[in-house]
């Protein structure tokens, strides 16, 4: 396999795991609703369901970015595809 | 001239920019206390705000194309993210969204989970491929990516659907706003703001707006925390909100219940006499109302539609780089969850000095001649946007009486919560600065799409430049000008209209933007199919549930785009696979794409 192929495999199994979290945060957990109203886990608080929609899921969609972007950067960077500075 | 030390000094430019406007603030407040009235604070933050922006606007004309079309690909990452969010957070945002939680509690929270959400497809699916490609527009990708002109006018038309949908509820928001602060018609408001959000573009292209959509995001971000924290500070709900109002949402839930909600209905004959487009609280504050399904379809369809809005994407074109592109995103979303997560927040706020009788702000239950003699109860009755009447009788108010309009809810707060004036003053120019920002990006989206993608590629590609960007700009004038006058009519609230925004931007760019990073078979009878019968699918549907239809899936005609997509979708594989694959050319050209390093596909000029 070329050098390219290689870089295109990882970067696909890089996005593929990135979107399985982002489905979980952003769908999965959705459809348990009323599950997660009756869920004694209350985050400061509030009702999981009230919480994961003002903030849980928002809070690690952030962090879920910045972590995707530094690993395809380690990523390129094992392969030499990294950008030049200033180019 | 100033643009290399510009870029190096924007900490620093910013910071005294930050620290201009706090106290221009506090100058704001002193003047109250002096006795200023309250239209001349409202007045004078909201004029103030304006003129800064037109200032940054003129400071930054420009005559170059790759400046007027991508700021000259040099935004540092950071400030891209401020940008972003700016652009991101109009005045749905900023004005509506609030008020959506307010009425409709975990039903609408979707949006929050939503328009979030999307920026995780935009980092890993799109913004860094479509930077590498060095294009100035999404049709600019499109048209390149899969080849022909074809191609090109239908992302064209696409982006003008879902992007003149969206403007339309901007520039209705500056002219709400506006009417409401300067105290002037709301016909004539509206095209105050579209003056306004052109002095901002009209010059300087992507480069003016670059930078008047970072301070209008300063301004927005202020004028959106300072209520949130004072107030819940002067309840004593907690010096930190986010974190500190469990007890006031359990708090609100016992109030409903003691209040009858739900089990004390209004005649249709009581709900007639209710001014059009406001609401009463229906719906319970925090507990889930709604099926997993349409919760899960808005958010899906807001995602999938963040991923698709031109205006959006076009921000990560600025950046030096992929590698920034990429993490530019990250700010961006960093820049959206501050205010994001503080509207719910907000929400609770607001309904709970409504609500509370322990409060000294709480209405329900005290008497109704003595809520209508409230001064701000007066303004906002005046403006329409607040109405109680007792339909029983009882001399009372009771929570099924109180009605008030969506856009009410961030503006009138800080009044109702008993905060000084300055503090109204300091939201109405948030929202104006969410408002126009957005406005700013769309206008922009559109006419620059018209002008390379239709005037420069299409019909004229010898123009040379001095000619191609007085093009820009004169369809950037028309195209605000036919924003306001659509504005005008009131068509659809801004929540709903901003909704349909990305329902269309879903159901035509979507999958033709992310197949054409990530399938090297889509080709151009593809992506024309996919873009054309995903619209019309969408568009079909919507008239359809609009006139009455029944719909199907339980798909609504504020999820209309997953139909639309659906459609996209299956037509895009269909024809690509029974058409030619694309040429070597074109599969070498998505192989260079998906590598950060080396040249743009396409030049720096073009």
């Amino acid at each position: 396999m070329s050098k390219q192929a290689q870089h295109w495999e990882k970067t696909r199994n890089h996005l593929f795991i990135t979107l399985a979290i982002w489905f979980v945060f952003s769908i999965g957990i959705f459809f348990f609703g009323a599950e997660m109203e009756a869920s004694n886990f209350r985050p400061f608080g509030y009702p999981l369901s009230y919480y994961m929609t003002c903030q849980g899921s928002l809070g690690i969609f952030v962090i879920l970015i910045f972590w995707f972007a530094n690993r395809q950067e380690k990523i390129d960077e094992e392969f030499g595809y990294t950008e030049r500075e200033g180019s | 001239m100033i643009k290399g030390k510009f870029i190096d000094n924007l900490p620093k430019v910013y910071g005294i920019y930050t620290g201009g406007f706090l106290v221009f603030i506090i100058l704001m407040a002193i003047a109250e206390q002096a006795g200023m009235s309250a239209k001349l604070i409202g007045i004078f933050f909201v004029a103030f705000t304006v003129l800064i922006y037109a200032l940054i606007g003129w400071l930054s004309r420009t005559m170059q194309t790759d400046a007027y079309y991508v700021a000259g690909r040099q935004v540092p990452t950071v400030f891209n993210g401020m940008a972003t969010a700016a652009d991101w957070m109009s005045g749905a945002s900023f004005v509506a969204m609030a008020g959506g939680i307010y009425f409709k509690g975990y039903g609408y929270m979707a949006l929050l989970v939503g328009w979030t959400g999307g920026y995780v497809l935009v980092a890993s699916l799109l913004a860094p491929y479509l930077r590498k490609f060095g294009c100035y527009t999404v049709p600019d990708f499109i048209g390149t990516r899969y080849g022909g002109n074809l191609a090109r006018l239908s992302a064209v038309i696409v982006l003008t659907v879902a992007s003149f949908t969206y403007v339309t509820a901007q520039i209705n928001a500056t002219g709400t706003i506006a009417s409401v602060a300067l105290d002037i018609p709301f016909g004539i408001a509206v095209y105050v703001g579209l003056a306004s959000i052109l002095m901002c573009s009209m010059l300087g292209g992507m480069r003016a707006v670059t930078w008047t959509q970072v301070a209008q995001y300063i301004v927005l971000i202020i004028a959106y925390l300072i209520p949130v924290f004072w107030i819940s500070n002067k309840m004593g709900a907690g010096f930190f909100p986010h974190f500190m109002l469990a007890d006031e949402v359990a708090r609100i839930a016992e109030l409903e219940s003691q209040f009858g909600l739900g089990t004390v209905k209004n005649s249709a004959a009581d709900l007639a006499t209710v001014p059009k487009g406001l609401a009463g609280i229906t719906k319970a504050h925090s507990e889930v109302n709604t099926t997993p399904w349409k919760f899960i379809s808005l958010a899906v369809c807001m995602m999938a539609g963040t991923a698709s809005l031109p205006h959006v994407m076009m921000r990560y074109f600025t950046t030096p780089s992929v590698k920034t592109a990429r993490r530019s995103v990250g700010w961006s979303l960093f820049f959206i969850f501050l205010l994001y997560s503080s509207a719910p927040m907000l929400a609770t706020l607001s309904k709970l000095s409504l609500m509370d009788p322990n409060l000294s702000t709480g209405i329900i239950g005290k008497s109704i001649s003595d809520v209508q003699a409230l001064d701000w109860y007066q303004n906002w009755n005046q403006a329409n946007l607040m109405f109680v009447s007792d339909f029983n009788g009882n001399g009372t108010l009771e929570l099924n009486e109180f009605f008030m309009g969506g856009k009410a809810v961030v503006l009138a707060t800080p009044e109702i919560a008993g905060l000084p004036y300055v503090i109204s003053g300091l939201v109405a120019a948030g929202g104006m600065a969410a408002a126009m920002s957005t406005a700013d990006g769309l206008v922009l989206a559109i006419s620059n799409a018209l002008s390379h993608d239709i005037y420069y590629k299409i019909i004229n590609p010898k123009a040379e430049t001095a000619k191609r960007l007085i093009v820009a700009r004169v369809l950037l004038f028309l195209i605000g000008f036919a924003g306001a006058s659509i504005a005008a009519l009131e068509i659809q609230g801004i929540l709903g209209s901003v909704i349909w925004a990305f329902d269309f931007a879903m159901s035509g760019l979507f999958f033709p933007l992310v197949l054409g990073v990530w399938w090297k078979r889509a080709n151009a009878p593809g992506a024309v199919a996919g873009m054309l019968l995903g619209l019309a699918a969408g568009t079909a549907y919507l008239v359809w549930v609009r006139n009455g239809g029944a719909g199907f899936w339980g798909v609504t005609q504020l999820t209309f785009g997953i139909v639309g997509s659906l459609v996209s979708l299956v037509s895009m594989v269909i024809v690509s696979l029974i058409t030619k694959a694309p040429d070597a050319a074109t599969q070498r050209m998505v192989d260079e794409v998906r590598i950060p390093s080396g040249k743009s596909v396409l030049g720096k000029q073009h």
